[in-house]
């Protein structure tokens, strides 16, 4: 006799009720102020007079089960077992003794670093790269790596003019939807998909590929007798959707691929309103495993950040205060042909004025 | 030992002060044997500068079609640990709040089915697995579903709902994001689970316009945490960052977009008629000022990476509703899904088929009217279609 047990299904993810710290959930909307007690950490006073301490540290995201059990286990030493994670993978710890802060942090300081917080460089939200992603055009856990390495210091210190936000994704699909950060890395392919037509006819289904191109790029053809696929090359923008369901027709070329580079995108309405990323380094091949043309790239564009704006300025607000071909002259960086827009709207970015500095 | 993981280029990112994952997956690779062959792939990776996977196929849970991304090596023969390499989506609680406890027991789940590796948390929201063979997704779910987690959403369907810390740990927060993603979620669990959509739909919840979910960004629906009435101040706090030294002028009264912050003495003053609600002064001033009371959340529709049309930020559909309950905003996610799957086409988002038949044919067929608050200005071009004209009576 076998014992049958109910297959339980559509059943959603558990209240976050249980899962709040007894403070949280004594407070509950009744949240008073804030202030950064030093970086990496906060205090959130109640109206109640109660307080929750907040101790925020990296996670490279991709992370294993030993990893998160390092977490919990300070959680239950420190935290009374309450952590979260923010929307830029970075974990906190919600604390209710003050005194905790300190031991807590130094144990966090042997394996992460603590910091995130205010005027600082945040953990870079990313996506999966050659770890996992069929249409990477660049590896992220990597770059994120080699970038944080080089900006350390500005993720521990709140030493910026205001918060700088940076993103990697590695194509333009942009899971890691860079479009709006401070710097955000940019995997890009530039050549189209090779077309294996001896295996395609086998391996791909035709109508769902190409349904598959959201350019509609892809177009049915036979060669010999058989049926296959054509890519119009002028139309093809290196998405890497055919490939997704069509094996037969890679989108990786390790000579053409590599990364570009975007400044001046932001979220908030702080001030001024959401702003989208401009294109800054319109390419850079991949140079694993540390990228240095990448970290030099993106470093010199925070410090010369860091040494012009003013309090205050995000890097958006910064450039619309002086102006991009001034930002090009004071990075260095080379204005090129990529620079000129020519897809959708592309008119709305040239200047239509005479108001240029020189 | 010809077991042995030689790694060089891999190795060089054990250096460096940021937390290494390749120092976190060698640990790994010592259990898991899968473990050891993503390595070898990624070095190959690193070598050859270029990734080696190839997209899933048919692979899920039994009666869902969303929540698993099926993932092959493109090389089974030299690396046959990761010749399935499946990702799972597990549905995050409102806000990435856990217990040490629910975490470690998602972790015994996971070491038990699957590699050991996973994003906390993926791009939507999810907590991912990543990594395992087709025949342990059913024993994953069971086991998921045994201690009361669920998979988020996957393919063209509703994605995994997300919103900010919210009221548990905000003082700006306008309404209770973490209430609304856990409602919305339950309602929606069919659409979350079985794509029927023309795409993917992503609704992001933020309980204020500082926006730590980039709803306006990322999600095709965004909920925006906003207040009607005036700025709360607090005058005796103000005073005291006056005393503190702070330059006022130039950190908050400078910077207010419309210029509606004067100080007289210690004392500071608002035109609220003029606030756009930007933040600023609000986060500047956090002791001193707070969001009004008449509180409730904008609507914003659209935003997208760049794929197929270019990337969109959400516009304004709703400038401001109340949140006390959800119903008004269950009706109004459904005449958008109804609205989507009449007019919309196939993969195209609902902010790229806003822009092909243009927002008062939206707004008109989900019953909205137009107010000014949906646009940075009029029209610019003569190039209008009356609906309306007058005819000789006969």
């Amino acid at each position: 006799m076998s014992v049958t047990t109910e297959r339980r299904t559509d059943i959603g993810p558990p209240h976050y009720e249980q899962f709040l710290h007894p403070i949280i959930k004594a407070n509950y909307g009744k949240w008073k102020y804030h202030e950064g007690l030093k970086p990496g950490v906060f205090v959130h006073v109640a109206e109640s007079g109660d307080s929750i301490y907040t101790v925020r540290a990296a996670s490279p995201r991709l992370i294993s089960t030993d990893f998160v059990r390092k977490l919990t286990a300070l959680a239950d030493k420190y935290s009374d077992g309450y952590l979260r994670f923010t929307s830029r993978n970075n974990v906190e710890f919600l604390l209710g003794n003050k005194d905790n802060i300190d031991p807590l942090i130094k144990e966090l300081e042997e394996f992460t670093l603590v910091g995130g917080t205010g005027r600082s460089i945040s953990n870079i939200v990313h996506t999966q790269g050659w770890v996992h992603c069929h249409s990477s055009a660049t590896d992220a856990s990597g770059l994120v790596k080699v970038v944080m390495d080089e900006l350390a210091e500005y993720f521990t210190s709140m030493k910026l003019p205001h918060k700088l936000r940076l993103a990697v994704a590695c194509c333009l699909n942009m899971c890691g939807a860079v479009h709006a950060s401070d710097i955000a890395i940019l995997g890009v392919h530039r050549t189209p998909p090779r077309i294996d037509h001896k295996n395609l006819p086998n391996l791909c289904e035709i109508p769902t590929t190409v349904a598959s191109c959201p350019n509609n790029a892809v177009r049915p053809t036979s060669i010999e007798g058989r049926s296959t696929v054509k890519v119009d090359e002028d139309k093809c923008m290196y998405c890497g959707n055919c490939f997704t369901v069509c094996p037969a027709m890679p989108i990786a070329d390790a000579l053409n691929d590599g990364v570009s580079i975007w400044v001046g995108g932001k979220i908030s309405n702080a001030r001024t309103e959401p702003m989208f990323t401009k294109l800054a380094v319109p390419y850079i091949p991949n140079n694993p495993p540390r990228w240095p043309e990448v970290t030099d790239a993106v470093k010199n564009i925070v410090e010369v950040y860091a040494k012009n704006a003013k309090p205050y300025e995000r890097m958006g607000e910064w450039i619309n205060r002086i102006g991009w071909p001034k930002f090009f002259d004071l990075t260095g960086i080379e204005f090129t042909k990529y620079h000129l827009d020519d897809f959708r709207h592309a008119g709305t970015t040239y200047r239509r004025s005479l108001q240029n500095r020189y | 030992m010809s077991d042995d993981l030689k790694t060089p280029l891999l190795d060089e990112l054990e250096k460096g002060p940021w937390p290494s994952f390749v120092k976190d997956l060698k640990q790994m690779a010592s259990k898991k044997p899968m473990v050891k062959d993503l390595l070898r792939q990624l070095e190959k990776s690193y070598r050859d500068k270029r990734g080696y996977w190839k997209h899933g196929g048919l692979v899920g849970i039994m009666g869902y079609g969303g929540g698993v991304i099926g993932r092959y090596t493109a090389l089974p023969d030299e690396f046959p640990g990761v010749s399935h390499f499946h990702t799972l989506r597990v549905n995050q609680p409102s806000g990435w709040f856990y217990t040490s406890k629910a975490l470690n027991e998602l972790m015994d789940i996971w070491d038990a089915h699957g590699s050991g590796l996973l994003n906390v948390h993926g791009s939507t929201g999810d907590l991912v697995f990543l990594g395992t063979v087709t025949d342990e997704l059913e024993p994953t779910f069971r086991d998921l579903t045994a201690k009361d987690w669920d998979l988020g959403g996957s393919g063209s369907d509703l994605r995994t709902p997300s919103c900010c810390v919210g009221p548990a740990r905000c003082e700006n927060a306008c309404y209770d994001t973490l209430a609304l993603t856990y409602d919305l979620t339950h309602k929606y669990q069919d659409e979350l689970h079985r794509p029927m959509f023309n795409y993917k739909y992503k609704i992001k919840m933020s309980g204020c316009p500082n926006d730590c979910t980039a709803a306006i960004a990322r999600s095709d629906m965004g909920i925006i945490g906003i207040w009607k009435d005036d700025i709360q101040v607090d005058q005796a706090a103000f005073a005291e960052y006056v005393d503190s030294g702070m330059d006022i002028q130039g950190s908050v009264v400078d910077k207010c977009p419309t210029g509606c912050i004067s100080v007289e003495g210690k004392e500071i003053k608002i035109d609220n008629s003029n606030c756009v609600k930007c933040m600023h002064c609000i986060n500047t001033l956090p002791k001193a000022l707070r969001v009004g009371k008449e509180r409730g959340a904008a609507v914003t529709i659209g935003a997208k990476a760049p794929i197929v049309e270019g990337a969109l930020f959400g516009s304004v559909m709703i400038p401001f509703m109340k949140m006390d309950n959800f119903e008004d905003m269950h009706d109004l996610i459904e005449r958008i899904w109804e609205f989507w799957d009449e007019h919309g086409k196939n993969r195209e988002r609902i902010g790229e088929c806003v822009e092909r038949i243009g927002l008062a044919t939206f707004i008109e067929g989900i019953g909205l009217d137009p107010v000014p608050q949906m646009v940075k200005q009029p029209r610019d071009n003569p190039y209008i279609f009356y609906e309306e004209y007058y005819e000789e009576e006969s």
